[in-house]
């Protein structure tokens, strides 16, 4: 089986030591992520995991299996690429004289919509939100001038098909036990 | 009525009282029902056994000699008992000495709440004294764990920790309290967990499941059945009986499914793994329909994944969702509770006999025994066979002890061979393969069923690695009787040594300690036997005694355990010798 880009989404409880026991299963698969965020979701008092790795379908589906039996865990999903809708964000600290300098630079920038965040008489921060083959271009393209800095953000994505967290936790405190 | 807070469901029970955390914890306890505990004091659990001291005529408390000592006597009360075993410990090396036995609940899926006392809370990150991360420490081999900093969240928070140990696939819980939680004071109100909304203990049972392994089962010309201690931490034994019983169907075991069908049975077909039975091993591979129940494909069942059952339909029964298809892919998950889905499944089942079928497992029988058990359990050479040990114990006991392993030739050897008829008799640990386990689970075995005979069977490596705990059976003078089967190697090891190394025997010979001195110094009646003739009178003197009792059998020092399928083979390449 191929390996493939797969985004795993996590629903979970708000309690500190659960990053440690979601990222602890792919530590004992010797898998690594591609990257990993999490965040509130447009739940109160649920968290979002969004796990971004590549590995086989047999495997996300048995490590999905894993996070979801965790006990703070309310569900875990995985999607393929076309499934879901998903962004990145990057910085980028450049040399300010480059401007003058390196009269390419402009039209660089120009053309790859990124947003400029700040200038100051040292330096400009540039931020570039999209796909990682768009902010891999970019990248390619202002390498050769020289990044003073350079980070990128995980993963985050929504999916496009609904996903019922809040239809399984009504259903938690409608149902007597 | 029930109270529900946002994610938690409750039941009232006691009313609201101002006490320490320390205090909360034995009030919990006492409240989930628990009346005896294991463990071992240190700094920063001191005043919780502060409590124990002054609760001393409600809640039990053993002292073991090493807190893996009181992991393992909690597991050993949590098999024979089906109750949740608690064990009890300081911070820092108390903790990390849980280490072991919490990996081998967490493996073997035994209900346990280890307790752990923390530094103050002011002091955590501070590379304390006695300080450790064992949050960070037990986390993957935990079913939950959680840090309490503050005593009102005691109460809450165990109650959460029996509820998630003992539902669903039971397993280890550890919570650690800080020192300062346990001097802080709460207004003490005990309500019993009754669910957590993101937790599902048992899956539901999706009815054409049902519908579409009866057709199956109906339709299986070879069907076999392979449980494992689903059955018996569902307390399925008589839904499995039941449908053994109509179905005609053979049934083999894993190792952790021992003694939940009698071995009497007539369908009792035997241990399916690296060291079981030739016919349910060779069958696997020529059944047409596989019925796995309660069990969890573990390496040491199946062999080679690529040549595992390959030509059989498989239907697996089992309570958690992340066992299937992990191993072996099925062609229809039944989720549930076995109890409860055998019950369903039952009606709708055909009375089979399946007789020429399981005259296939009578004639590998009749091999295995002409080439393995008639020698081990008969040996005419000089020298005495464990399962000859084995063989005098099950008629001393009538097959009705609790037998409890440690690890290695002996246990393959118990687990063939002991007799059993009634459930919850096999206490070992099958998948951590703890060698040490076996000594300080009959303490915990034996007072989870006080009523019944323990006996421990040990090899002399397992059994110097938790040897102190003889001085926990001497405190509290627990009737177990001990049998260590001594043939000075880690005879496993030595085996494979043999088999797979050309006999480069690296580290294996043991030069051992005289055991019946050492237990004699423990002030435990002991003996030792090196002959064959003198085997059956020890075996009756120390099942008839009241006390404590520790024998010693010299047995052959380079014997194999047969049949074996090596590691990477076929199941059906078992080897009978």
């Amino acid at each position: 089986m191929e390996k493939e880009n797969f985004t795993i989404s996590v629903y979970t409880e708000n309690n500190i030591g659960l990053l440690n026991r979601i990222s602890a299963i792919f530590l004992k698969r010797h898998i690594n992520l591609d990257s990993m965020t999490a965040s509130q979701s447009e739940i109160k008092d649920v968290f979002r995991f969004t796990i971004a790795v590549k590995v086989t379908e047999e495997q996300v589906q048995k490590i999905v299996g894993q996070i979801e039996k965790q006990i703070e865990v309310i569900r875990a999903f995985y999607h393929k690429e076309e499934e879901i809708i998903y962004q990145e964000t990057a910085l980028f600290k450049v040399a300010s004289k480059l401007l003058f300098e390196e009269r390419q630079i402009q039209n660089v920038i120009k053309n790859s919509h990124a947003n400029i965040v700040t200038v100051t008489p040292e330096f400009f921060v540039l931020e570039k939100t999209g796909r990682r083959r768009e902010v891999d271009a970019l990248y390619h393209k202002l390498e050769p001038y020289g990044l003073m800095q350079f980070t990128r953000s995980g993963r985050i994505a929504v999916t496009k098909e609904k996903l019922h967290i809040s239809t399984i936790l009504e259903k938690f405190t409608t149902e007597t036990v | 009525m029930e109270t529900q807070t946002q994610s938690i469901k409750k039941e009232r029970t006691v009313r609201k009282e101002r006490i320490t955390g320390a205090e909360a914890v034995i009030r919990c306890l006492l409240a989930e029902g628990v009346d005896l505990i294991y463990g071992y004091p240190g700094g920063a659990i001191m005043p919780v056994y502060d409590e124990l001291y002054k609760f001393q005529d409600q809640l039990h408390h053993v002292l073991t000699r090493h807190e893996q000592g009181a992991t393992h006597a909690a597991q050993g009360y949590a098999r024979t008992s089906g109750k949740v075993g608690v064990a009890i410990a300081t911070s820092g090396p108390g903790a990390t000495n849980f280490v072991t036995g919490i990996a081998d609940a967490q493996i073997d899926s035994t209900p346990m709440v280890c307790i752990t006392g923390q530094v103050g809370s002011h002091l955590l990150g501070s590379d304390a004294f006695q300080e450790t991360d064992i949050i960070g420490i037990s986390t993957p081999i935990t079913k939950w764990n959680h840090q309490v900093t503050k005593a009102e969240d005691i109460p809450e928070i165990l109650a959460k920790a029996f509820y998630i140990a003992r539902s669903g696939r039971p397993g280890p819980v550890l919570i650690d309290i800080t020192k300062d939680a346990q001097f802080g004071e709460l207004d003490f109100e005990y309500t019993k967990c009754k669910g957590i909304r993101s937790y599902i203990p048992v899956p539901e049972t999706d009815p054409k499941s049902l519908e579409k392994a009866a057709a199956m089962i109906n339709a299986a010309k070879k069907p076999m059945i392979v449980f494992g201690q689903g059955v018996i931490l569902g307390e399925a034994e008589e839904e499995l009986q039941n449908f053994i019983q109509k179905s005609g169907i053979p049934a083999a075991w894993t190792i952790l499914g021992l003694s939940a069908l009698p071995t009497a049975h007539p369908l009792n077909v035997g241990m399916v793994g690296m060291h079981g039975n030739y016919g349910p091993n060779k069958l696997t591979n020529e059944c047409d329909l596989l019925l796995a129940i309660g069990m969890r494909f573990d390496d040491r069942v199946t062999g080679n994944l690529e040549t595992y059952a390959k030509q059989a339909k498989i239907v697996h029964f089992e309570i958690d969702p992340a066992e299937v298809n992990k191993n072996v892919k099925v062609d229809v998950a039944v989720m549930g509770n076995v109890k409860d889905t055998l019950a369903k499944i039952l009606p709708s089942v055909a009375a089979n006999s399946h007789t020429s079928w399981v005259q296939k497992f009578k004639d590998y029988d009749t091999i295995e025994f002409e080439k393995v058990i008639k020698n081990d359990l008969y040996p005419t050479q000089d020298g005495l066979s464990m399962g000859e040990v084995l063989r005098e114990i099950n008629e001393e006991t009538k097959g009705d002890a609790i037998i409890v392993s440690d690890v290695g030739q002996h246990q393959m050897i118990a687990c063939r061979y002991a007799a059993f008829t009634t459930t919850k008799s096999n206490v070992t640990s099958g998948g951590l393969g703890t060698m040490g386990f076996a000594l300080p689970a009959a303490i915990g075995a034996k007072m989870g069923a006080p009523e019944r005979e323990v006996v421990a069977i040990i090899g002399d490596g397992g059994y110097q690695m938790t040897i102190q705990e003889l001085g926990t059976i001497f405190q509290t003078k627990v009737p177990v009787k001990i049998v260590v089967l001594n043939n000075d190697f880690l005879g496993m090891v030595r085996q494979w040594q043999q088999l797979f190394f050309d006999k480069r025997y690296a580290s294996t010979e043991m030069v051992n300690p005289d055991f019946v001195t050492i237990a004699q110094g423990y002030h435990i009646a002991a003996k030792r036997v090196t002959k064959r003739k003198d085997l059956q009178e020890a075996i009756a003197e120390m099942i008839a005694s009241k006390e404590p009792y520790f024998l010693e059998v010299c047995v052959e020092k380079e014997n194999n355990v047969f049949p074996m399928i090596p590691t990477g083979a076929s199941v059906s390449d078992i080897r009978l010798e």
